[in-house]
This record gives C-alpha cells, structure tokens and sequence, in this order.
C-alpha cells in the first residue's frame, strides 16, 4: 500500500476525532449523534465529489474540469429558486425534507440521463461535445435562474440564497441513508474500475488497442458521476465547483501517480479531510459566519498553492 | 494475414474507399502509402476496428473485424496510435508495462514483469525508465509506444504515421526497430508512411492507394517508379535507383 494513504487516512482520523470532540459541551447523548451524524455527511460528500471529479478528469483527459461543468450545481439551485418562487418560502420550507431530496435527485438524474443519451448517440468527438453542451446548458439554467432570482420578494430571496449553499449544519438522518445507499455502491464500483480507469487515461485510441473500448466504459462511468454527483448535491446542496479542482489536484500531489488504485482512495481521503476540516474550522473558530465553501475555497486554495510553490522548489 | 474484402468507406457522404480487396500476408514490413486524402489511414483504422466498418470485410487471421470482441482482438493486434500524447502523467516503464494488459486485466503476475522488463532492456529504454513521457524526447516517446506494443506480445502491430514530427536519427532508428521485430520476432508490421523513401529502403511490402482506390502493391522496386510519383501524387520528382532501390529524388 502506498504510504502517503497512510497518513491521509491518520489525518483524517485526527480530523474526525477534533470535529467529535473540540469544545464539546453537555451531554454526549447529545453530541454523539448530533456531530456524528454531520460527520457522516462531511466524510460521504467530499469522498464521493472528489471521486467524482477524479473520474470525470479521467474521461475527459483533461485536468482542470469538474463534473459541475455538467450543470448539476446550477440545475439544483434552479429548482430551490422556482420552488421558492412558485411557493413562497414559507410553504417551500414546509415540504417534507423526503419530499425534496426524492425532487431533486430525480431531476438531476434526468439531466444525467439527457447528457449520457447525448454521449451514446453521437459518433464522433463525442466527449468534448458533451463538456460543451453541459457548458452551454450550465450558463442557460445560471441565467434562468437569474431571472427567476430578479422576480423573487427580496425577503423570499434570502432564503433562496441560504438553501442554495452547501450546508451540513443540519442533516436529515433518513436522507443521509438513503445517500449512503447510492454512494457506496458507486463508489465501490468506480473501485472495481480501476485498472480499466487507468488504461482509458492513454486516450481512445490507445485504450481501444489494449482491448478496451472507451464509449462503454465512459458511459459507466458517467453513470457513476451522475449517481455521486446528484446525491451528494440533493444531500447537502451545491459545494463549490472549485472544491473536486482542489481536491483532485491535491490528492495528484500528495500521491504522484496516476494510478487509480492509489488514486481513487486519496482523492477520496483528501475530501474528506478537507471537509471534515473546514466545518470544523467553521464551527468553531468562525461561529458558522460563512458557507463552508468559502472557507474550503480559502483553505484548500491557499494550501494548494503552497504544495505547488514547494514542489517547483524542490 | 490480414484479408480486406470489397471494402468501401464513407466519411459524412464523401466516399473515402472504394471497394477495396487486398491481402497482406503474414510476416515483413507492408506499408500503405498515398497521397493526402487517399484513405490509407481510413484503410488503417478500419483494420485496427478504430472506425466502424460500413461495407465489406476484414479479417485478422481468423478473427473477423467486428464480430471478434475487442479484448480477444488486442492480444493478437496491437496499434500504435497517430499521436502519442497522453494527457496522464506517466513514466516510461508505466506505459511499457500497459502493453501487457490485455493479457491480465489490472492483475499482473511475474510472467507480465518479466516481459516488461524484456521490452524496457531491448527498446533501449533503461536509462529513461523512470522519467516522465513529458520529459523526453519525441522519439523516445515514439520509442517507449512500441516498447508498450511489444510488450503486448502480439502477432500483428499498426502504425499510422509515427515518424510524423521526428528527425532523421529518430525515424532511421524506429523504422530499424520495427524491421528487427519483423525479422527477429516474426511480427507484422503494417505501417501508413507519408514519405516513399522510408517506405522503399524498409518495407517488404507497398500498398499504394489513390482517391480511395488501390493503385500498386507489391516490392518497392516494383512500386516505385517515375510512373507512379506521377499518376498517383501527381509530381515529376525522379526515381534513381541505388544499390538496386529506388530513390525518389525530391
């Protein structure tokens, strides 16, 4: 075993027992669920949006993409905006935490779906068109929604601001089963994945001479990107796009290779360090003063940078 | 050997080939030349199943293009593809040690070692072996891709275009790798070359295509000549013969 995972899965045991523990006042009755329940999301949604991102960066061959490019992001934050809209924030926050996780998961499945329809059908290109077209169909839901937004009751819109941050302040314990049950599977699967992952970062044509074809294994693993993505997504709501970038980037420097095997685990423990960090970082040095994207964003950027400048050094 | 039976091919509308039947046997150096637009990479892709077959048949020995699965396909047929560029960051015994995984899945044993090492020693790769596909030179590169085709352990090897973009030590020294694996291992190496003298000085064997159609086959000495430069690239440049080859004088 590679022994950088090693200390990434020390440090993110260190991570979980700070989060559990620091400044921990009352009963451990309490506490115990409580954080642990949030701990429990933290852990699921950075292992399986770094996963995610590594898994797209590897089928589209190109390091600097995340699968929000796609529009899952923009499409979850569309129907929080029309809910509200339609419903006002008083009725849309009276729906029943099933209710919703079942809507959005389903319509982000559907536009899942519509891209992967997009990718079996066409015969050339294929990848770069689907990036495209999730580009285009990214900055056209971002624009509707921004006219949704103009319409909304200023009051109505600070609710609509407040939902469409990721938030792990208060998780919902059948949804985070019901999460677990998508994303283990998934993850699981792009596990088993990994030598064929491997093979397909050497590009179509070579993938296809060692007797792998690249379309059906991209579609698997769309699958996989959607299933992780969208649930993650309905869970907690929208991490920042730029959260998978830093993850996949720092999990490629704190293991220098590009094999999966390796790969894939890091990634998935370097989200979740991450995570687990920032929230607790939020919590209780910021008293909850900001998104947990921002201070991820701030952290993770800046710790990003550091590696980088390092390493040119060294 | 490798049979194409009334192949025709189509591109958006524009017919690429047209009713192509050739045979090239097994064993030696067969390269397929033309002139831009010709259709010899189609015809390439085609064999390598790298584009879907529309009319006619090929067939790799026995193994039909098509019906044959791609996993069986890549242990008999390895293909080197036009660019090599990865967008992984690999080390050159990474991508070497590729080669062997149509034969273990993700799972190798000693067996597939050994011949990675084997291929590592006999491409002259040693010194590179652990540095970065980005850090060397392009015809190292070129040289680490047939290492991994090697290492494939293969009967047949495509290659489109490699000496694109390499210098004359480079291509001298790919295409006298490729006449080794032909002559020492028994390989069959099909080749698209752009120029007529790699093809003339190490081919067996040349496939000449013009506008979709088969124009020549058979030796360079038969092949190459003053008609041919002019009638299929529609040139005047001479042919001299040197120690009985031909030589297109440019």
């Amino acid at each position: 075993m590679h022994r950088r995972l090693i200390w990434l899965l020390l440090a993110l045991v260190l991570a979980c027992a700070v989060y559990m523990t620091y400044g921990a006042k009352g009963s451990w009755s309490f506490l115990l669920p409580f954080r642990g329940q949030k701990l429990a999301a933290l852990v699921l949604v950075g292992a399986s949006l770094s996963v995610a991102t590594v898994l797209f960066q590897t089928i589209t061959g190109n390091r600097i993409l995340t699968p929000s490019i796609m529009g899952f992001d923009q499409l979850f934050i569309m129907i929080q905006t029309v809910l509200i809209f339609l419903m006002g924030s008083a009725e849309y926050v009276g729906i029943p935490a099933l209710g919703l996780f079942a809507l959005n998961i389903g319509l982000m499945s559907v536009l899942g779906l519509g891209l992967f329809t997009l990718l079996r059908r066409g015969a050339r290109g294929e990848m770069m068109r689907l990036v495209l077209t999730g580009i285009i169909f990214g900055v056209f839901l971002r624009s509707a929604t921004g006219f949704v937004q103009r319409l909304i009751d200023p009051t109505e819109f600070s609710v609509v601001t407040t939902v469409t941050y990721a938030r792990f302040n208060t998780v919902d314990g059948t949804l985070l089963v019901l999460t677990t049950l998508v994303t283990l599977p998934a993850l699981w699967a792009a596990w088993r994945m990994r030598a064929r992952l491997d093979v397909l970062g050497l590009g179509e044509t070579t993938a296809l001479g060692l007797g792998e074809p690249p379309r059906r294994s991209q579609s698997m693993v769309l699958v996989l990107i959607c299933a992780l993505v969208a649930s993650a997504t309905a869970l907690v709501g929208p991490m920042a796009a730029f959260f998978g970038l830093i993850v996949s980037a720092l999990a490629h420097v704190i293991t220098a290779t590009e094999r999966h095997a390796v790969l894939l685990p890091s990634a998935a423990l370097t989200g979740a360090v991450v995570l687990v960090g920032g929230q607790t970082l939020l919590e209780r040095v910021m008293g909850l003063a900001t998104p947990i994207s921002v201070v991820v964003e701030a952290v993770g950027g800046a710790l990003f940078l550091f590696l980088l400048l390092k390493r040119r050094r060294a | 050997m490798i049979r194409v039976d009334q192949v025709s091919h189509q591109i958006g509308g524009t017919p690429i080939l047209h009713d192509i039947s050739l045979e090239i046997p097994k064993g030696g150096i067969t390269a397929l030349i033309g002139p831009n637009g010709a259709g010899k990479s189609t015809l390439l892709s085609l064999m390598a199943r790298l584009a879907v077959l529309q009319q006619g048949a090929i067939h790799i020995d026995e193994m039909q293009i098509g019906k044959v699965s791609d996993r069986e396909l890549a242990k008999h047929l390895a293909i080197m593809a036009q660019s090599t560029h990865v967008s992984a960051r690999l080390r050159v015994e990474e991508l070497v040690s590729f080669g062997r995984y149509p034969w273990h899945r993700g799972r190798p044993g000693p067996r597939d070692n050994a011949l990675v090492e084997a291929a590592i020693e006999r491409f002259g790769l040693t010194p590179m072996r652990h540095r970065f596909l980005d850090e060397i030179s392009g015809g190292q590169r070129q040289r680490a891709f047939v290492a991994m085709a090697f290492a494939q352990d293969t009967d047949y090897l495509l290659l489109d275009e490699p000496l694109n973009n390499l210098d004359i030590a480079g291509a001298r020294g790919l295409m006298r790798l490729l006449r080794q694996m032909a002559d020492e291992d028994g390989k069959t190496v099909v080749i698209v070359l752009h120029d007529i003298n790699y093809a003339a000085r190490f081919a067996d064997r040349i496939i000449a295509l013009h506008e979709g159609r088969l124009a020549a086959q058979g030796p360079a000495s038969e092949v190459v000549t003053d008609a041919l430069l002019r009638d299929v690239f529609g040139t005047d440049a001479e042919v001299s013969l040197v120690d009985g080859q031909p030589v297109v004088l440019v």
